[in-house]
């Protein structure tokens, strides 16, 4: 008996009861085309994430508050000492006993404020900081402006520095100055989504127009370019205004959300978070153990937000491999029925001459016969179900989940098949023949 | 005809016994049975339902084993071997004709004949050519491609003796071969084993029929699982009783 003979026997089995086949099939094709879609689902999805984090830039650090912070312990010396350059000696004397008894005492929220950012910017030792750009939001903004009005997704007071830190770029008009910034001018650059919305497609135009904002008026000096949606979020519904104006008439004069702050090259990024921590650290009166602040990069956040989404298409790919294995289980079910309906052919071909391995082979082949051919249109109906958006997520698929499901399609064939194919070939002939 | 040179008995049964069931349920189906059957004999084997005919059939056919005794087939000592063997020894040895013809459904008659040598590993081509010949020397040509269920009764026991004598099997074992047929068709395939034991097949057919047994050159009755008479009606080398030439050699 040889490969191509035993191939021809099962196909006749197969071809045989083409209904019960068909559905036999659709167990596996159903399983491998969920494998595929539910893994592209996660894939796409992870890289969504991934394309919106590394857009903030691989050389960026994000200096926030932390929830478990030790506490106010810069909250005394500190801005006295800044705020008052040059007449620092006695105060800061005092000041230093205060801060003492006051750590002893206090119990405010950790914060980071605009004064950690001064001192970062001007600080020595932050050798390999490019730039450093306070980051204020305002919340639940409207932008209206003639009649047209925009609910704004972002709104960011900073200064100019952040525009490089962000990797953003001015396409319309120009960005504010420093002297916008120290002056409180009320000027603003709006995202394409933004402009669009109030002025139509031709968002030049909104150059020079005053824009309202929840009731201020901001003069609007440029468009930023295009940064595209990556994800259910859209990059350019934002607006970004200089810092002392947005806590002039939007956020308040609260403590910052974050600082940004931009180590100069890639490579460089894990000794500038060393370098902002150290300055951070001696201002804040804290060490490592209890820091009141935290400081992430976007690797880091890259880091943990991968982490996350591989759990998350490993879950999903579980799920689908469970009604693979249903899948399997049913193409054991149907070759159980088959080895029972067909004893009397069992019979006979062991009569002339069929070795037991001839008839294992027999039957295993239809079981991967079945498998195979569900494996197949699985990943075709797979590869098409990828093209489509799925719970706003564009699926990529992942080649190894091909793969993968396609060869566990196999195995599942061959190994709920070798039960069923035991079960012929250990029939005696004789009972075999006189089965009705 | 031309048996000149001395061979061994086709089928050489010594003392073999077969005993089914452990203590109060034993049944002796085979109670020592000797029985030697010559190259080219046509041998039927009678006996009622329960005489231990079946058993017999099984045994030598290979497709079971005695408890006590021993069967050569064509020298070979069977119970030696083992399943792979004695699936080896059924594919060469014995062609099978059964009552329910038992071709395997949805497979051409062409195919059908084709099956023991498939798994005899003969290839394509010859298997071909070999099957298309012994659906002539049934006189099924023209029904090569037609599946089971398309044809006659008679038609399916000759597709399934075609199947019988395609490997040159040194014994033909035919269990009730008319069983299901009508006169018309028993007659068919009656002449077709005589024109086969013609041809110096050696030829056994289990049956009740007192019509099939007249065909035989030799008779054997059975009861209680013994052999209670052992009739000649025709020496081996002689053509079967009732034998009469057809014209359309067959070989």
């Amino acid at each position: 008996m040889n490969v191509r003979e035993t191939g021809r026997f099962a196909w006749q089995g197969v071809t045989a009861n083409k209904p019960r086949s068909a559905l036999t099939t659709l167990g596996i094709l159903i399983g491998v085309a969920a494998v595929i879609i539910l893994v592209a689902v996660g894939t796409g999805s992870s890289r969504a994430v991934q394309d919106s984090i590394s857009s903030l830039g691989s050389n960026t650090l994000t200096v926030s508050a932390s929830a478990n912070g030790g506490g106010g312990g810069f909250a005394g010396g500190g801005p006295g000492g800044f705020a008052i350059p040059g007449g620092g000696g006695p105060p800061g004397l005092l000041g230093g006993d205060t801060t003492t008894s006051q750590n002893a005492t206090s119990t405010r929220a950790a914060e980071v404020t605009m004064d950690d950012a001064e001192a970062i910017a001007t600080s020595d030792e932050a050798a390999h900081v490019l730039g450093v750009a306070p980051v204020v939001s305002a919340q639940s903004v409207t932008a209206t402006y003639e009649g047209a009005s925009h609910s704004v997704s972002t709104f960011t007071g900073t200064t100019a520095s952040y525009l490089l830190i962000d990797n953003s770029e001015v396409q319309y008009g120009h960005t504010f100055t420093d002297d916008d910034y120290t002056a409180h001018r009320r000027v603003a650059l709006l995202g394409r989504t933004v402009a669009e919305d109030l002025v139509g497609d031709d968002v030049s135009e909104a150059i020079g127009k005053q824009v309202s904002f929840n009731g201020f008026q901001f003069e609007v000096v440029g468009i930023l370019a295009e940064k595209g949606s990556t994800g259910p979020q859209d990059q350019d519904d934002r607006v970004i205004a200089p810092a002392t104006s947005v806590r002039d008439t939007l956020s308040g004069y609260g403590a910052l959300d974050s600082i940004s702050v931009k180590a100069s090259s890639a490579e460089d990024v894990e000794t500038a978070q060393a370098e902002v921590e150290a300055i951070l650290d001696a201002r804040h009166d804290v060490s490592a153990s209890d820091r009141d602040y935290s400081v992430s990069s976007a690797s880091s956040i890259l880091e943990a937000a991968t982490s996350s989404n591989k759990t998350f298409t490993v879950l999903l790919g579980a799920v689908a491999a469970i009604s693979l294995l249903v899948g399997g289980i049913g193409v054991m079910n149907i070759m159980l029925v088959t080895v029972t309906e067909r004893t009397r052919e069992i019979g006979i071909r062991k009569a002339i001459g069929a070795t037991r391995s001839d008839i294992v082979g027999q039957f295993l082949a239809e079981a991967v016969l079945l498998s195979l051919f569900g494996g197949l249109v699985g990943v075709a109906a797979g590869l098409v179900g990828s093209q489509f958006t799925i719970v706003g997520v564009d699926p990529v698929v992942a080649p190894y989940s091909v793969g993968l499901a396609f060869g566990v399609a196999i195995l599942i064939g061959l190994f709920f098949g070798l039960y069923p194919a035991n079960r012929a070939a250990s029939l005696r002939p004789i009972e075999a023949l006189r089965y009705e | 005809m031309t048996e000149a040179r001395h061979r061994r008995p086709t089928v050489e049964l010594t003392d073999l016994s077969k005993t089914y069931g452990h203590g109060d349920v034993e049944v002796h189906a085979l109670a020592g049975v000797d029985l030697s059957i010559e190259h080219g004999d046509y041998v039927a084997v009678m006996g009622a339902s329960g005489s231990g005919k079946s058993t017999l059939m099984n045994i030598i056919g290979c497709l079971d084993v005695g408890t006590t005794g021993r069967y050569l087939l064509d020298g070979i000592d069977v119970r030696r071997l083992d399943q792979t063997q004695l699936s080896l020894v059924r594919n060469r040895k014995i062609g099978f004709i059964f009552q329910s013809f038992n071709l395997v459904a949805r497979t051409s008659a062409q195919r059908n004949v084709e099956l023991p040598l498939a798994y005899g590993g003969v290839r394509a081509a010859e298997r071909a050519e070999r099957a298309a010949a012994a659906l002539a020397r049934v006189g099924l040509s023209d029904r090569a491609h037609h599946v089971p269920a398309e044809l006659s009764g008679g038609q399916q026991q000759r597709v399934a003796v075609a199947r019988a004598i395609v490997t040159e099997p040194v014994l033909l074992l035919a269990d009730e071969p008319t069983g299901a047929l009508d006169s018309h068709s028993t007659a068919d395939v009656l002449q077709l084993f005589d024109d086969l034991a013609v041809g110096g097949r050696t030829v056994i057919v289990i049956t009740h029929e007192d019509e099939v047994a007249q065909h035989a050159k030799r008779v054997i009755r059975m009861s209680d699982g013994r052999i209670v008479s052992d009739e000649r009606h025709a020496e081996v080398q002689d053509p079967p009783p009732r034998w009469q030439p057809t014209g359309t050699s067959v070989a």
